[in-house]
């Protein structure tokens, strides 16, 4: 596996032209352009702001009361979030989009989920001025915990891509993955503490609640990013080098199982 | 060192047989068949245990109907797909011209769609932006290259992609029926590229239903048959006894009438024709003909009784209806005495002259003044399959002939 990997660094030029492509392409013809890529987010944002900053306002002692407060700690979830959704969507499709090109040509076709994480990461790195330029705004302090963030990228990058190899794989196979996965998408981001804080009463007052969140890998990556940036302290680094070796775990089978399926998706596609 | 060796290779697919697609998820499960229903356990067998080997700097051309096998083949060569069996061997760089322009993204230029397409193809970037002036000199985009490449017609979308596919350099080219979208322009210059990959000494692989571009351009022809190698050989001699089996499929899918069919036939049937049979040279019934091969036309004549008055013609038609030539016995002054009993007729034909195509004949015995004994109207087909491709009638012959300033040279078959 290591060997093939090693392969892959090779392919880094068409790694790096097939992200500028999908960069360039995704939003040419649109107005806005890569404006898009933190517009989404934004806009994602604004919403949850809107429901739980104003119409059912929740009284979370982590916001001291300010609803903008409230605004930027959901930025800084769906931020990452969102690379990891997007990730995981499209990669379910990205080997049958490519199916023409899987049929035609030789290539590593692992280099297509890998294309889809880090065009993905692009767009969370794109958004992240904005981010930052929020704390500056709203006048909430930043700390050198901040400098954190290349640790929960790299966390977050190595279980994205693990999940991408797994799904993007079955999926050939199994076409009802796409359906299964837009919804249980939608079930997890509430399982995920980023409309909410994970010591918030709803959480920590019962247990069942509490083990499931506990247990949810993307809790403890997007808590990563909350603690760098909007509690500005050391992250649970427990929990988090747990979530490490479940990453590699996730990484080495899922990378393990897109090898063996390699054969197939060239005739199933 | 052969390029390419290619040893015992199967392929097989496998696939859900029909019985076993379950109607419901529900019916399935109550059933105890869901897992059972997902395994596949019908297989199609692509290939069965091809063995060759390519030569260094030699043309191997691909023939075969289509899911004979020859895009699997090709596509085990290219290293898409693995060979279930049996092993392969390729040796040097390959470029596959198996779709052009396979992962061009619609939305941005040709310039930037030749880095990609290049890079994926196994350029690195510098050998690209070195050799970027000549793809698109070659492409003949100069003017459209920085437009968006979902504004190209299919004809400019596949000059881009042979233009870089082929300025990939290979040392091995293979090539799957990718020139059948050309345009009248582009092809001779695709096919001059060929050529000057043969004359660098590349090996090439041609899989093509163009069997007079295979012939002129390959040292070899394989001629699949249902994932296995029919014949191998030299390419006239392949292509022939390919095109031959191909006639005689077309010829009994068509489903000749046994008996001759009443509707394209009349006379009075005093004399009666019978088992016409078109023959060739060694008297074997055949199909298709070159226009330089002889023909012999045969049939038996049966009477009732003793006539004195009767010609005997054939006509021969193009699809289209006109008659392309016709003649009797009368017209070529044939007196005609008496005939009774049974007898037979050849009629031989040295050459037929006529351009490719499908013809029928019309065989008759009537009276000199047209009274029909038997007419058989549209009854038979042969087919003339030529090496050129000129248009008419028939190819009236004629020789070139230029002064030393007009600098025109024939078409020289290699030498085997």
């Amino acid at each position: 596996m290591i060997e093939k990997l090693k392969d892959l660094y090779k392919y880094r030029q068409l790694i790096f032209i097939l992200v500028s492509r999908e960069l360039k392409a995704r939003y040419r013809g649109t107005v806005f352009g890569f404006l898009w890529s933190f517009l989404n987010p934004f806009l994602l944002m604004l919403v949850y702001s809107i429901v739980f900053g104003v119409i059912m306002p929740a009284r979370w002692p982590q916001f001291e009361g300010k609803t903008i407060y409230y605004s930027i700690f959901l930025f800084t979830g769906i931020l990452p979030w969102t690379w990891f959704s997007s990730s995981m969507l499209e990669s379910a499709n990205v080997l049958i989009i490519y199916g023409n090109l899987i049929k035609k040509i030789k290539f590593p076709i692992e280099v297509l989920p890998i294309m889809v994480v880090l065009t993905n990461m692009i767009h969370f790195i794109l958004g992240l001025p904005i981010l930052i330029l929020f704390f500056i705004v709203f006048a909430k302090p930043l700390t050198g915990w901040v400098l954190f963030l290349p640790v929960a990228m790299v966390i977050q990058f190595i279980f994205t891509m693990g999940f991408g190899f797994f799904i993007s794989s079955l999926t050939v196979h199994f076409r009802d993955i796409k359906d299964i996965l837009s919804n249980l998408m939608t079930l997890w981001f509430f399982s995920t503490p980023i409309i909410y804080p994970f010591d918030s009463p709803h959480v920590s007052g019962r247990g069942w609640i509490k083990l499931l969140l506990w247990l949810n890998p993307m809790t403890h990556i997007i808590e990563a990013y909350q603690y760098a940036f909007y509690y500005g302290s050391l992250p649970h680094w427990k929990k988090l080098s747990v979530t490490v070796l479940v990453g590699l775990l996730l990484f080495y089978f899922g990378y393990k199982i897109f090898d063996k399926l390699r054969d197939t998706i060239v005739e199933e596609v | 060192m052969h390029p390419i060796i290619i040893n015992n290779v199967g392929k097989y697919y496998k696939k859900y047989s029909h019985k076993h697609k379950f109607l419901t998820i529900k019916s399935a499960l109550v059933n105890k068949t869901f897992f059972s229903d997902l395994e596949r356990d019908e297989k199609f067998e692509a290939l069965k245990g091809i063995s060759f080997n390519v030569e260094n700097g030699k043309t191997l051309s691909i023939i075969g109907e289509n899911g004979s096998g020859k895009s699997t083949l090709l596509k085990i060569l290219a290293g898409i797909t693995r060979p279930t069996s049996g092993e392969i061997t390729t040796r040097g760089r390959i470029s596959a011209l198996i779709e052009l322009g396979a992962g061009f993204h619609p939305e941005i230029s040709g310039r930037e769609n030749i880095f990609i397409n290049g890079i994926i193809l196994g350029l690195s970037k510098k050998m690209i932006q070195e050799k970027l002036s000549k793809i698109i000199e070659f492409s003949e985009l100069e003017a459209f290259i920085n437009s968006p490449v979902k504004t190209y017609s299919s004809g400019m979308y596949m000059r881009l992609g042979f233009s870089i596919a082929t300025n990939v350099d290979p040392d091995i080219l293979l090539i799957d029926e990718v020139l059948a979208v050309g345009d009248a322009f582009f092809v001779p210059k695709c096919i001059d590229k060929i050529y000057e990959f043969k004359r660098k000494g590349k090996t090439i692989i041609f899989v093509s239903h163009d069997l007079a571009t295979v012939e002129k351009i390959s040292d070899e022809v394989i001629w699949l048959k249902n994932g296995q190698i029919e014949m191998k050989g030299y390419p006239a001699k392949v292509i022939d006894a390919y095109m031959q089996y191909i006639g005689e499929k077309e010829e009994k899918r068509e489903e000749k009438p046994t008996e001759v069919s009443t509707e394209n036939r009349w006379g009075s049937r005093e004399i009666e024709l019978k088992n016409v049979k078109i023959l060739n040279r060694d008297g074997k019934e055949k199909y298709i003909y070159k226009p330089e091969e002889p023909m012999i036309i045969e049939f038996d004549v049966i009477t009732k009784q003793k006539e004195d008055d009767f010609v005997f013609g054939l006509a021969i038609y193009n699809p289209e209806g006109i008659l392309c030539y016709g003649s009797n016995t009368s017209l070529e002054n044939y007196r005609s005495h008496h005939i009774e009993g049974k007898g037979k007729v050849k009629i031989q034909i040295p050459e037929l002259p006529l351009i490719n195509g499908m013809y029928f004949l019309d065989l008759a015995v009537h009276k000199k003044d047209g009274y029909p004994f038997d007419y058989h109207h549209f009854q038979y087909k042969f087919k003339i399959s030529s090496k050129f491709k000129d248009l008419g009638i028939t190819r009236i012959s004629h020789q070139w002939k230029f002064t030393d300033n007009i600098n025109v040279k024939p078409f020289k078959p290699k030498k085997r």
